[in-house]
C-alpha cells in the first residue's frame, strides 16, 4: 500500500509528463501543417519534372548514347540504399518502421548475393541499423530538416550520391522513406533513384491533369539534342526525387509524432484518474482509521 | 485577340506563376525563343537569363530572372522548371556586383573541379543578372 505522499508525488509527476506530451503534440501539429504545405507546394515541380523526363527518357531508352543514369551500369551487383528517417525519436513506430523496411531490403539483397551499402539520412535510422550492419553504413547525414528543410539540402545529398555514382561505387540506388498519407497512416515506400525508372502510377492519384500530355503521333522538338537535355535533366531529377522523399518523410514524422503524443496524453489522463481514485480511497481509509483509534481510545478510558 | 497560352513557372519549392498570357520569351541555351499559342511541342534547356512575359502581344508585362532550368511546351501550355527565379525589378545591382566579386574570388582560389565549376556557374548567373539589369 503506497503512502499518501507517494501517491501525491506520482500524480504530480504524471501530470507534468502529460503537460510535456500535450505541448509536443501541439508543436507537432503546427509543424505538420507547415510540412504538409511545403510538400504540397513542391508537388507541381516534381510532377512536371516526372512527366517531362518520362517523355524524353521513353524515346531515348533504346539508343546507345543514353546516359548511365538512365541505362544503368550494365550490372546490378552493388546497391546503395538511402534510408531516410528522423533525427529525433518520440514519434511512435515511425523510425522503426522505416528501419525495418530498410533491414528487410538489405536482407533480401544480401540473400540474392548482392553487395549493399547504406547511406543514412537521420540519426535514428543510423542508430538502429548500426547495431545490425556496422560495416555497411558508409555515412550518416544529420539535421537535414534543421532549421528548415530546403531544396539545397536535398541537392547536397543528390550531389553526394552522383559523385559516388561517377566514382563507380554502386550500380543501383534506392531510397526508403515514409510516404505521407494522413496524420495516422504513413506508408513506408522503397523507390529506385538510379537508374531512372518512370514513376509508377500512385494508388491515391487524384484527377491527373492529362490535358497537356502529348497527343499520339506528335513528337517533341529538342533544343539542344535529346542526350544533352537528358544529361542535365537526370541529375536534377535525382535531387528533386530526394527532396520530395525528404518532404514526405518530414510530414510523416510530424504526423506520427502528433498521433503518438496524442495517445500518450490520453494515457497520462487515464493514469491520473486512476491514481487520484486510489489517492482519495487511501485518504478516506486513513481518516476512518484515525477515527476508530480516537473512539476506541476514548472507550478504554 | 482571344488566344492565350498557359504559362507556368515552377521551382522545387513552389509554383511561382501560373497565368494566361499572350506570349513568353524564354532564354533557351541555344538562343531565346518566343512561345505563342499553338507552338510545336518542344523541350529545351534554359540558360541563366530573363523570361519576358507578354500579357498582351504589344508589351512586356513582367520579366523574371531565372538561373537556368528546363522548358516544356505542349499544346497551349508552356512550363518552365527552374531552380531559382527572381523578378527582375527585385534584383539589386549592388548585391549582384558583390556576388559577382565573391564568385570570382571563389573561382580563383577553388581547390578542386567541383568548387571551380560551382563558382563559374555563379559568375555566369551574376553576369547575366547584370546584363538583364542594363537593359
Amino acid at each position: 500500500m503506497p503512502s499518501l505522499k507517494d501517491l501525491r508525488v506520482r500524480i504530480a509527476s504524471v501530470k507534468s509528463t502529460q503537460k510535456i506530451t500535450s505541448a509536443m503534440k501541439m508543436v507537432a501539429a503546427a509543424k505538420l501543417r507547415r510540412a504538409q504545405e511545403q510538400a504540397e507546394a513542391s508537388r507541381p515541380f516534381s510532377d512536371r519534372m516526372g512527366r517531362m523526363l518520362a517523355n524524353v527518357a521513353g524515346s531515348a531508352k533504346g539508343s546507345a548514347g543514353a546516359p548511365r543514369l538512365l541505362s544503368g551500369t550494365g550490372s546490378e551487383k552493388r546497391h546503395l540504399l538511402v534510408v531516410a528517417t528522423a533525427d529525433r525519436g518520440l514519434c511512435g513506430g515511425f523510425n522503426s518502421n522505416i528501419a525495418r523496411e530498410g533491414r528487410r531490403a538489405i536482407e533480401l539483397l544480401k540473400a540474392e548475393g548482392k553487395e549493399v551499402q547504406v547511406l543514412c539520412v537521420g540519426r535514428k535510422g543510423r542508430d538502429i541499423l548500426r547495431r545490425l550492419y556496422p560495416n555497411d553504413i558508409i555515412d550518416t547525414i544529420e539535421d537535414v530538416a534543421k532549421p528548415a528543410l530546403t531544396y539545397e539540402s536535398a541537392e547536397a545529398i543528390g550531389q553526394r550520391i552522383l559523385q559516388m555514382f561517377d566514382e563507380d561505387s554502386f550500380d543501383v540506388c534506392q531510397i526508403v522513406y515514409a510516404r505521407f498519407k494522413s496524420a495516422m497512416t504513413q506508408v513506408v515506400t522503397r523507390e529506385q533513384l538510379i537508374p531512372f525508372v518512370p514513376a509508377p502510377p500512385q494508388d491515391d492519384e487524384e484527377e491527373a491533369p492529362q490535358e497537356s500530355s502529348l497527343a499520339p503521333g506528335q513528337v517533341y522538338d529538342y533544343e539542344p539534342e535529346q542526350e544533352e537535355i537528358l544529361a542535365e535533366l537526370l541529375p536534377l531529377n535525382l535531387s528533386v526525387q530526394i527532396y520530395k522523399a525528404l518532404l514526405e518523410n518530414n510530414a510523416s514524422e510530424q504526423g506520427a509524432r502528433m498521433t503518438a503524443m496524442d495517445s500518450a496524453t490520453r494515457n497520462a489522463g487515464d493514469m491520473i484518474k486512476n491514481l487520484t481514485l486510489t489517492y482519495n480511497r487511501t485518504r478516506q481509509a486513513v481518516i476512518t482509521r484515525e477515527l476508530i483509534e480516537i473512539i476506541s481510545a476514548k472507550e478504554a478510558m | 485577340m482571344a488566344e492565350t497560352l498557359q504559362f507556368e513557372l515552377v521551382s522545387p519549392e513552389r509554383l511561382l506563376a501560373s497565368e494566361q498570357v499572350a506570349m513568353v520569351v524564354v532564354p533557351g541555351s541555344e538562343g531565346d525563343f518566343g512561345v505563342l499559342p499553338r507552338h510545336a511541342p518542344l523541350i529545351a534547356t534554359v540558360r541563366p537569363g530573363a523570361i519576358s512575359v507578354y500579357e498582351t502581344r504589344a508589351e512586356v508585362s513582367r520579366r523574371i530572372f531565372v538561373a537556368g532550368g528546363f522548358a516544356e511546351v505542349v499544346g497551349d501550355r508552356c512550363t518552365v522548371l527552374v531552380e531559382e527565379a527572381i523578378p527582375v525589378e527585385e534584383l539589386d545591382r549592388a548585391a549582384v556586383e558583390q556576388a559577382l566579386r565573391e564568385a570570382r574570388e571563389d573561382a580563383s582560389d577553388a581547390k578542386n573541379d567541383q568548387e571551380r565549376a560551382d563558382a563559374n556557374k555563379r559568375i555566369k548567373i551574376a553576369e547575366e543578372q547584370l546584363r538583364v539589369l542594363k537593359r
